[in-house]
């Protein structure tokens, strides 16, 4: 379970974060919306302790990240914007290298997790190819992989289907909902079916600040009949 | 602290698969024995079986190799986002940072220690002090932990791989800089040589000296194992802004 309040980080005179709060629980998948520079990776980075917040508490599990961010971390899986991956290293040295880290110590144990993460993602077939000869598509899989690998009781993914075309964009979808039942799950997007598709609650944040906090019916219920990117671009208006 | 051998290991093996580890031992050992043999180093003409004449120039050679192992330390990770991934995972910043220092330390060592040859080449032609040449060895390790440390903490600083270099080579100059004759002795002139004493105290140069004559002495250690260690801190320090 995640819970917020308040934060705020600034950039100079500029305050990306303008004291964000929300909470998820158990089963939620909450969508993060937003235009681009909003503050929906800002807030995510804070979440997950790659930032420290100026102002505001982001707890985990009870547990706040500027106290524990170690534990914190522990039990998160996180998805960075444009998964970054250590390109020298192939898909199987890479996870085997975040099972080594997540506690699997020995080589017999990891194999479990690997496997089983490798399999979720459809890797198989790029097991031993290098990071760096991989398309869009399975770089952005192997973010998800390493994710996904400690099977997290959270789950934090920035734009987790960009650059996967259709039939992929379904499988991660179709994946995220079927472990959803038993994590938190906070999944930025631009791709405002999605939300629709798979998201039990709508966040949209522009300029920093919360401007909706509901389930997608809710949102769709403040302008029946018109299309949710018109609703969305009435509450962000002027943020381009 | 367990979390330092995933990182250790993931950062060593990290050299070998790519080629220009091997190109960058190659060099380094070109140089360093081409060095020796050469009209500045002298070897045969020393006719001593020693290795002073190999020894005495890492310093300089270091200057320019070590930022070159340091450079891409965080500036790469920087740059292509995987700090991000790397921050995010249940380790702190001390043992991220020591794990990366310690692979690139021990690369460093191996280079040195493949000259190993030379050694066998003045067994071979006379006899020499082993200790010495051991001393000799240790010293080289020690002076390349030293380095090394600063060229981590500038790579820190940056994304830029090149500004990473370019920085590191200026600290490491001034540093060896610091313990050079003509500047201890142009200090002398104008401070008690206490003042130019405790300023030469701060060189690479200045320490490195005692271990090629055969000399392990604790004030040397110290020396360099308190520069890695502040370097390391002033590190962590950075990353953490």
């Amino acid at each position: 379970m995640i819970e917020v309040q308040g934060l705020v980080k600034t950039y100079g005179t500029k305050r990306a974060v303008d004291g964000v709060s929300f909470t998820v629980r158990r089963g939620d998948i909450l969508g993060f919306l937003g235009p681009n520079g909003a503050g929906k990776s800002t807030t995510m980075k804070l979440i997950t302790g790659f930032l420290r917040a100026d102002a505001g508490r982001a707890t985990v599990d009870g547990i706040d990240v500027a106290v524990d961010p170690v534990e914190v971390k522990r039990r998160l899986g996180y998805l960075p914007e444009s998964a970054p991956a250590y390109p020298e290293m192939n898909v199987e040295e890479f996870l085997d290298f975040i099972a080594d880290v997540r506690g699997f110590r020995s080589a017999a144990a990891r194999r479990e997790p690997v496997d089983r993460a490798i399999a979720l993602t459809h890797l198989e077939a790029v097991r031993k190819q290098s990071i760096e000869t991989l398309s869009k598509g399975f770089k952005q899989r192997v973010g998800f992989a390493q994710a996904l690998l400690h099977d997290p009781p959270v789950l934090v993914l920035d734009e987790p289907t960009d650059g996967l075309d259709p039939n992929q964009k379904n499988e991660v979808r179709a994946l995220i909902k079927r472990m959803s039942a038993a994590k938190a799950v906070i999944l930025s997007t631009h791709i405002l079916e999605e939300v629709e598709a798979i998201c039990n609650r709508v966040i949209i944040i522009s300029r920093g600040k919360v401007v909706a906090d509901e389930t997608p019916a809710q949102l769709q219920a403040r302008q029946p009949g018109a299309r949710l990117d018109e609703i969305f671009r009435d509450l962000t208006q002027g943020d381009i | 602290m367990r979390q330092i051998v995933p990182v250790f290991k993931r950062e060593f093996l990290g050299y070998f698969r790519a080629p220009v580890a091997y190109v960058f031992l190659i060099a380094f050992l070109v140089i360093s024995v081409s060095l020796a043999f050469s009209r500045f180093g002298g070897f045969f003409r020393a006719n001593q079986a020693s290795l002073e004449r190999y020894f005495m120039f890492f310093p300089w050679l270091f200057l320019f190799l070590v930022p070159a192992v340091g450079m891409r330390l965080w500036s790469e990770e920087k740059r292509s986002g995987t700090v991000e991934l790397l921050f995010t995972l249940p380790l702190t910043t001390l043992q991220a940072v020591v794990g990366k220092f310690l692979a690139a330390w021990v690369f460093l060592a191996i280079a040195v220690l493949l000259s190993f040859p030379m050694a066998l080449t003045i067994g071979y032609l006379g006899s020499p002090d082993w200790g010495v040449v051991v001393t000799a060895y240790l010293g080289t390790i020690l002076m390349a932990g030293g380095y090394l440390g600063v060229c981590s903490l500038t790579s820190a600083l940056t994304r830029s791989q090149v500004i990473s270099f370019v920085l590191s080579v200026l600290a490491c100059a001034v540093i060896v800089f610091l313990g050079l004759s003509g500047f201890t002795s142009f200090l002398e002139g104008m401070f008690p040589i206490q003042v130019a004493d405790a300023v030469a105290n701060f060189s690479f140069v200045t320490h490195f000296d005692a271990f090629t004559k055969g000399i392990v002495d604790p004030k040397d250690v110290v020396y360099f194992l308190s520069l890695m260690g502040f370097t390391l801190f002033l590190n962590v320090v950075v990353l953490e802004r």
